[in-house]
């Protein structure tokens, strides 16, 4: 894994510099039923193809961030910043979440 | 030995070099490879092969072929025919037994028989089972190349620059240097690596582009990542573009007898008599599919080599060919029955290009029928080849006949692959076993996995592959080219070697007290200062001062703090006064719990935030993930290097601070888990009143230029009182009587808020926490397990990792455990079953195989009801 990826703060930088973790996911909005709660915190898409994840500048701004990637070819077809809702006000709930730690 | 000087030798006869072959001194030219001077000292036999011990001599001379690999100065498997000779040197041979020219080992080659056939290994060496140790060990002797010393110490210096081109070209051949040149005139910043082996031309030093030599790409990764090898360097190059001139590489023959000492690939001819001015033998015969192999002829002609034949095979199609020799080295040629006797035999079965670098980066390989060579198609955006390495002049032996392959039934071993001893025997064999596919033929006979990586010997495999299996080699297709391109030490891949430490503002007190420091996570920390009992002892009797400057040091600041910590964390802070503190755990949405810590509130809208010492990034990192998604208008900052901080502890702990401090010290002034600013000794400090240790105890966080001052300031003031430093041993001891958990070691990733006896903790009534939802799961399912003390019956400490044991069966483990002086016991904590986390339940641990019993506890050990914790 060699590829470049793109930091919305720093610009194109080597992906060593950067903590993957993860597809973006989706946390449940009202209290789940232990199923949708096992799939929300374990189960993964593992798409051939195009998916939105979750990257962190670790070695560089420690900026968050979410990234399109085609896990095929590894091309980062665009990244942008978790931008924090300008009223100060909690993001959408269906907005990701993660589960693990990311680094 | 040499010939006569001349214009374009590369040897500097003036300038004598002398290094060691086998101890015994050799006097060579400067400009030499050590494989040159050895051939001038006339030596022909350079190595014996990987199986059969045959002996090899000189073939390619180019660095390819695995024929000259010797040890250099330690170094295994060094090609030497490329290696320049230095004054001192030490070589040796490799994988024999004896000496190169007599190889007790040798006697595989001779017997034949079970040892012989491709994949022997699997078939012969299974039975009888109880054999095998000691048929391992007799493989590992024979098997493999070099030796590596392994109690030598590390003998360079590795490292890694990360370096960026617009235009990366790769090989300095004429089309290389075309190729850079243009660029550099296009006005684009260029860099040609090569790999310095063009003995035959000195590299032209121009401006406008960046040469690199002697250095080796070794890859073509996704990004435009080119690895070059450069020595003890190794460059990490972001190319824009990368133009690959990689060349081509000369193929051998298929007949019987190609792999004897004499026989020689035209580039092989061509540096020995014109760059080091030697006769490669007297009589000599010439078998070639292109011009190359006239071009060597001409070469020896020059050289005083006689020749004696020249069979071009583009007119004639010999139905027989074979090398005849004995002790290994070729002594006739016969064509189609007539034999002519020679000690130099030329071989040329054209040019493959060198397409390796850009198969890995992505082209198709395909197979041009009309030329007999593979050639690299569809190339990826921002790769390019060029020259030979594109396809252009090189040509295969699409002429060479079928009868050059008829080769064992005329005698002798035929060599597919001379790097592990690949005949074309096995490789028919292994199709007869039903390895049917090039990839599955590759694994099975390992042709084309030798220290060659298949220079010299995919081309021929894959026809010869064709020819049996009656299939047009564009169908069967090619193996995989993968990383590395060119031998690469693991030194140079792993770079500089460095165990990056953490250290705290205190270290060198640390030191100069005589502790014993340890490693937790990245921090070194003292384990004791020498006599753990005595530390312990101090700090429930006197005082004891730890460095605790390692916890991670969290400002969470902002409208919205309260909010943003109370769905974070499963407790509750919109209650906690300022001035005051709570013990913390935080989880993920599994329920697990992920790290520990205080949490102090120091206005409104301030908290200090502690967090397990090695837990500071990852909590830090956490707080900032789950906030781009939240968007809270908080600020989160890690003040973990800028603060040290000290606990001081026990019972006189009170009296110390109150001669170092105007604060009101009293427990009515300040309680346990108040929080409070004030100056100590002059410094500013944060004072927390909490108590790890189970005694009387401050934390005291300051600016870390303060900390060897405030030491030494405590451990002055507090002589009187009998203050100790105290290490990290001491410290879980304290701690353990007091049955307080380290998360990390007492909890794993399994283990949650709940069956770790924190249920006070978790608020369930909050909207909203990470963790929640799978708290609320675990609530209503029931404990599987739980955190419990326990105290051994006969004072045995059990190992920590240690089993509990119930009616037989494993059920549960410790996790930590020692001896309490002031409990006068040893004691733990474990996971037991629900059933068992009772007061004074009986367990039973597993102690070097024995049952030891012991008693379950839920409180303290220690001061269970924490009197002097709250004093």
């Amino acid at each position: 894994m060699s590829f470049l990826l793109s930091c919305p703060n720093c610009g194109p930088r080597d992906v060593n510099e950067f903590a993957y973790a993860g597809e973006v996911t989706s946390r449940p909005a009202e209290r789940p039923s232990v199923r949708e709660l096992a799939t929300y915190v374990h189960f993964r898409r593992n798409v051939a193809g195009v998916q939105q994840e979750w990257w962190f500048h670790r070695f560089g701004c420690e900026t968050w961030f979410r990234a399109e990637r085609d896990t095929r070819t590894n091309a980062v077809l665009a990244t942008e910043a978790a931008h924090a809702e300008p009223d100060g006000q909690a993001a959408p709930a269906e907005a990701a979440v993660p589960d693990v730690p990311a680094v | 030995m040499r010939l006569p000087p001349s214009p374009e030798e590369r040897i500097d006869r003036s300038r004598t070099v002398t290094f060691f072959f086998e101890g015994e001194p050799i006097e060579a030219y400067a400009g030499d490879t050590i494989g040159s001077a050895l051939f001038a000292a006339g030596r022909r036999v350079f190595s014996r092969s990987f199986k059969y011990h045959r002996p090899r001599g000189l073939l390619c001379c180019s660095g390819h072929c695995p024929n000259c690999l010797m040890q250099v100065d330690g170094a295994p498997s060094v090609r030497v025919c490329t290696a320049p000779v230095r004054e001192g040197t030490r070589v040796r041979s490799q994988n024999v037994l004896g000496s190169l020219d007599r190889d007790l080992l040798a006697v595989v080659d001779k017997v034949g028989g079970p040892f012989t056939p491709v994949g022997f290994y699997y078939r012969t060496m299974i039975r009888p089972r109880r054999a095998w140790p000691y048929y391992e060990r007799f493989l590992r002797r024979v098997a493999g190349l070099g030796t590596i010393d392994k109690h030598a110490r590390r003998s360079s210096r590795f490292d890694t620059e990360h370096r960026r081109a617009e235009v990366l070209v790769i090989g300095g051949g004429p089309s290389g240097l075309d190729a850079a040149r243009a660029a550099a005139r296009d006005g684009r910043r260029v860099v040609l690596v090569d790999e310095g082996l063009a003995l035959d031309a000195q590299l032209p030093r121009e401006d406008g582009f960046e040469t690199i030599a002697p250095a080796r790409a070794i890859g073509i990764y996704e990004g435009g990542l080119v690895p070059v090898d450069a020595g003890d360097v190794l460059l990490r190059f972001r190319a824009e573009r990368v133009v690959v001139a990689s060349g081509a590489i000369e193929q051998p023959l298929l007949f019987p007898g190609n792999d004897l000492v004499g026989v020689l690939l035209p580039s092989a001819v061509r540096r020995l008599t014109r760059l080091w001015s030697l006769r490669p033998g007297e009589r000599a015969v010439v078998i070639t599919a292109d011009d190359r192999g006239l071009a060597a002829a001409e070469d020896l002609r020059r050289a005083g080599t006689s020749v004696a034949r020249v069979v071009d095979l583009r007119t004639t199609q010999p139905a027989q060919m074979a090398a005849r020799g004995s002790h290994g080295r070729v002594r006739s040629v016969s064509v189609d029955g007539d034999s002519v006797d020679c000690d130099v035999l030329v071989m040329s079965g054209g040019s493959q290009p060198a397409y390796s670098l850009l198969a890995q980066a992505g082209a198709r390989v395909e197979y041009d029928g009309t030329r007999g060579i593979f050639v690299p198609r569809d190339l990826p955006p921002h790769v390019e080849a060029v020259g030979s390495a594109a396809g252009e002049g090189a040509r295969g032996a699409a002429a060479v006949p079928a009868a050059s392959y008829r080769g064992t039934e005329s005698g002798g071993r035929c060599f597919v692959c001379i790097c592990e001893d690949v005949t074309d025997k096995d490789v028919k064999r292994a199709i007869a076993e039903g390895f049917d596919s090039i990839e599955l033929a590759k694994r099975y006979t390992t042709v084309t996995m030798g220290p060659c990586q298949g220079r010299l010997c995919h081309l021929p495999s894959i026809r010869l592959y064709a020819r049996e299996t009656r299939a047009e080699e564009a169908t069967i297709g090619t193996t995989t080219a993968r990383p590395p391109w060119a031998p690469v030490r693991l030194g140079l891949l792993a770079g500089r070697g460095h165990e990056p430490a953490k250290r705290t503002s205190l270290h060198h007190r640390h030191k100069e007290l005589g502790a014993q420091m340890m490693w937790t996570g990245e921090w070194r920390r003292p384990h004791s200062y020498g006599d753990v009992a005595a530390e312990v002892r101090a700090v429930h009797e006197g005082v004891g001062v730890i460095d605790v400057s390692t916890l991670g040091k969290l400002l969470v600041s902002g409208p919205d703090a309260v909010s943003f910590l109370e769905r974070l964390y499963p407790n509750r802070f919109g209650d906690l006064k300022p001035g005051r503190i709570r013990y913390a755990v935080l989880g993920t949405d599994a329920g697990r719990i992920m790290d520990d810590g205080t949490i102090g509130r120091l206005s409104e809208r301030d908290f200090y935030v502690t967090t397990t010492s090695t837990g500071a990034e990852t909590v830090l990192a956490w707080f900032e993930w789950w906030n781009a998604v939240w968007g809270y208008d908080v600020s989160v900052d890690n003040v973990t290097g800028a603060l040290a901080a000290l606990n001081v502890a026990g019972p006189r702990s009170r009296a110390l601070l109150a001669r170092l401090t105007e604060l009101d010290v009293s427990p009515d002034g300040f309680g346990y888990l108040d929080a409070r600013e004030a100056r100590v000794a002059g410094v500013p400090c944060l004072l927390l009143r909490i108590g790890f240790v189970g005694e009387l105890g401050y934390e005291l966080h300051f600016p870390s230029p303060y900390a060897e001052y405030l030491w030494d300031t405590l451990l002055e003031r507090g002589a009187d009182a009998g203050i100790r430093p105290f290490g990290l041993e001491p410290q879980r001891i304290l701690r353990l009587e007091k049955a307080h958990v380290i998360v990390g070691q007492d909890t794993d990733s399994e283990s949650n808020a709940l069956d770790a006896n924190m249920s006070w903790l978790v608020k369930f009534d909050k909207d909203d926490f990470v963790g929640k939802w799978a708290l609320e799961h675990v609530r209503e399912r029931g404990p599987r397990e739980r955190l419990v003390g326990f105290e051994m019956a006969n004072g045995t400490v059990p190992p920590e990792g240690g089993q509990i044991v119930v009616d037989g069966l494993p059920a549960g483990r410790v996790t930590s455990a020692r001896w309490s002086d002031a409990v006068g016991k040893a004691i733990g904590l474990a996971w037991v079953p629900p059933a068992l986390a009772d007061e004074d339940s009986r367990i039973e641990i597993r102690v070097d195989g024995r049952l030891e019993p012991a008693l379950v506890r839920l409180r303290p050990f220690f001061d269970p009801d924490d009197e002097r914790l709250r004093a």
